[in-house]
């Protein structure tokens, strides 16, 4: 399915199913993730983009069907994955410095704590200077802007150098200047740590600035089960390759950017738009689909 | 927006004398009221005892706090208030104690909620007083029965606060704490426990209330110093001159412990009082 590219996969998605009662919002997903990937995950309010985010994260398991991380089945949240969330990814009864230095704190026993105490320190300065935040290590989250708040949440999480970083709409709550900042921001971290970055947004734009990979999730498609089928849920109905943002700006003005953007934003958000799966723009080299028999009745 | 209202209406923004002025109105409107009606039932019977004036009650207060009784050789007002303050620390403390981490457990782990949930709940449905018997029985008249009952009177309510203040906070930073390599005793200890020790305080502010109802009932059926206990033993005579000043003590004692659990909560945790 994937034999012409040889980087190694980080994260391999494979018929996963996830169900919340008789609803099913997760249909039948197949997703294999690059190591230093930038994916932008996009898709309608309520598709199911935070449910996804939370399967990667462990935070609960899936239906049906194997989520592996380097090979191995995700399990419950740990190290391997980081997150940054909207809201609440700051411990507000720690300082700024505090909350960066936790995950590496919590690695050592206490003796060793002690000891190592400015070697901690000075790691999480490091990384709060690379957020540009050496200056506010010793007040507390709510004493922080927004942006501010989130720029923290990113150190705190970057520090765990985890295999993954996780972000559901970091940016959604930000005025519109700020929200350009962070992005610029993210974009040159991402550049210097190499990151492998699954970032879910409800915006186009931001997705197709950010991304070098950017996927579609929605629930507005056809298949074979029929027009009234109950149990339909959300699919990965557009997959497409991008140029980095950090390589050029300027390609995201091109004539042919700008029709990718109305191809995603019409695959993936018009109601009345809808594609059969075996049409989808399943196009970025990774990407791969098995359907079922009840989906496509099809065959060849 | 130079003639703001004083007092009147939703705009107003009473002055900082003002403020003063009208927090003591109520408090001035009662000792009027008091003295008068004192008044005039000491104009028909100077000797009257059920409402003493000022003069018999300062002099009563003065015998308590300042003279040692004839048959104890203790000043009464401090033997009592030390007898009382101590069983009230011991059993507030152990409440909150036992509160805390019942609270804490069973808000984090499913299998402590499972296990403790309905035993805790039925436990908070006994009326505590109901109990005194028993624990006389059992634990004898002592302090254990009196430290026991404010125990039993207010851990179940600081229990059940803690748990809905642990359900409150939000699933997302128990799973951020995992993927930063906490464990699940860390989650509980160094994460969660911090944030619930200022509603921890507030709780124990709001149950200060019950815990001296729970004193006072249970000294005045049985002890042999102590507040409640002094009150209800000069009631045989009509004291009334003791027991006001008595009651009026309890209460700055009570108002004392509020605040300095206020100021505390402040100090110590300004993220909490800034996030409202
Ligand atoms: N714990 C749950 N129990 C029942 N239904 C749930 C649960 N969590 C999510 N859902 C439902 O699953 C659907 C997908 O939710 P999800 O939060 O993943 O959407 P989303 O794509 O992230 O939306 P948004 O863009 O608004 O954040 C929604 O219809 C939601 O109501
Ligand atoms: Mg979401």
């Amino acid at each position: 399915m994937n034999e012409k590219n040889n980087a190694p996969k980080l994260l391999h998605i494979e018929n996963v199913y996830k169900q919340y009662g008789e609803k099913m919002i997760l249909d039948n997903i197949d997703l294999i993730v690059n190591e230093g990937e930038f994916c932008t995950v996009v898709g309608p309010s309520g598709c199911g983009k935070s449910t996804l985010l939370r399967l990667i994260l462990g935070q609960e398991p899936p239906t049906e069907g194997r989520l592996l991380l380097d090979g191995k089945p995700v399990g419950y949240p740990n190290t391997d994955r980081g997150i940054v969330y909207q809201r609440y990814s700051l411990f507000p009864h720690l300082t700024v410095l505090e909350n960066v230095m936790l995950g590496p704190s919590l690695k050592l026993g206490l003796m060793e704590r002690r000891r190592r105490k400015t070697e901690l320190r000075d790691e999480a300065m490091h990384y709060l200077q690379h957020v540009n935040l050496h200056l506010h290590g010793n007040k507390y989250p709510h004493e922080l802007s927004g942006g501010m708040q989130q720029r923290v949440a990113i150190a705190q999480a970057l520090i765990m150098k985890p295999r993954i970083l996780l972000m559901d709409e970091p940016f959604g709550a930000l005025d519109p200047q700020t929200r350009e900042d962070m992005q610029i921001f993210l974009l040159e971290l991402w550049e210097q740590e190499k990151m492998t970055i699954f970032f879910v947004t409800h915006d186009l734009e931001e997705a197709l600035y950010l991304g070098t990979r950017i996927f579609a999730l929605s629930q507005y498609y056809s298949d074979d089960r029929g027009h009234d089928h109950k149990k339909r849920g959300a699919k990965i109905v557009s997959d497409h390759k991008l140029p980095s943002a950090v390589a050029s700006n300027e390609i995201k003005h091109t004539p042919e950017f700008l029709a990718l953007l109305e191809t995603i934003r019409k695959d993936a958000f018009e109601k009345d738009h809808l594609q059969h799966v075996r049409e989808f723009n399943l196009k970025h080299p990774d990407s791969y689909q098995t359907l079922t028999e009840e989906e496509s009745n099809h065959r060849g | 927006m130079s003639d703001k209202p004083q007092f009147f209406g939703l705009h107003a923004q009473p002055g900082p004398y003002l403020t003063w002025a009208l927090a003591a109105i109520p408090f001035i409107l009662a000792i009027v009221i008091y003295m008068v009606a004192a008044d005039i039932r000491h104009k028909e019977n100077p000797q009257d005892k059920l409402l003493p004036n000022l003069s018999q009650m300062t002099d009563a207060a003065k015998r308590m706090a300042m003279d040692e009784d004839r048959r104890s050789g203790k000043i009464l007002l401090w033997s009592d208030t030390a007898a009382s303050l101590k069983r009230l620390a011991v059993g507030v403390a152990l409440a909150a104690v036992v509160g805390l981490l019942l609270g804490l457990n069973m808000g984090l782990f499913p299998g402590m909620h499972v296990m403790l949930a309905s035993g805790l709940t039925f436990i908070s449905m006994i009326p505590p007083l109901s109990i005194l018997p028993i624990l006389f029985i059992m634990v004898g008249v002592d302090e254990l029965a009196k430290v026991t009952l404010i125990f039993i009177g207010i851990f179940p309510v600081i229990a059940r606060d803690i748990l809905m203040a642990v359900n409150k906070i939000p699933r997302e930073q128990i799973t951020k704490a995992l993927t930063l390599g906490a464990t699940h005793l860390e989650v509980a200890y160094k994460i969660v426990l911090p944030q619930i020790l200022p509603r921890l305080l507030e709780s124990v502010r709001l149950a200060l209330g019950a815990a001296w109802l729970f004193l006072i009932a249970a000294e005045a059926i049985a002890a042999n110093e102590g507040l409640g206990y002094r009150i209800f033993l000069v009631r045989r005579y009509l004291a009334m001159d003791v027991i006001i000043p008595y009651v009026f003590w309890i209460t700055i004692l009570g108002f004392l412990f509020d605040s300095m659990l206020r100021l505390l909560l402040k100090k110590k945790f300004a993220w909490y009082v800034a996030r409202g």
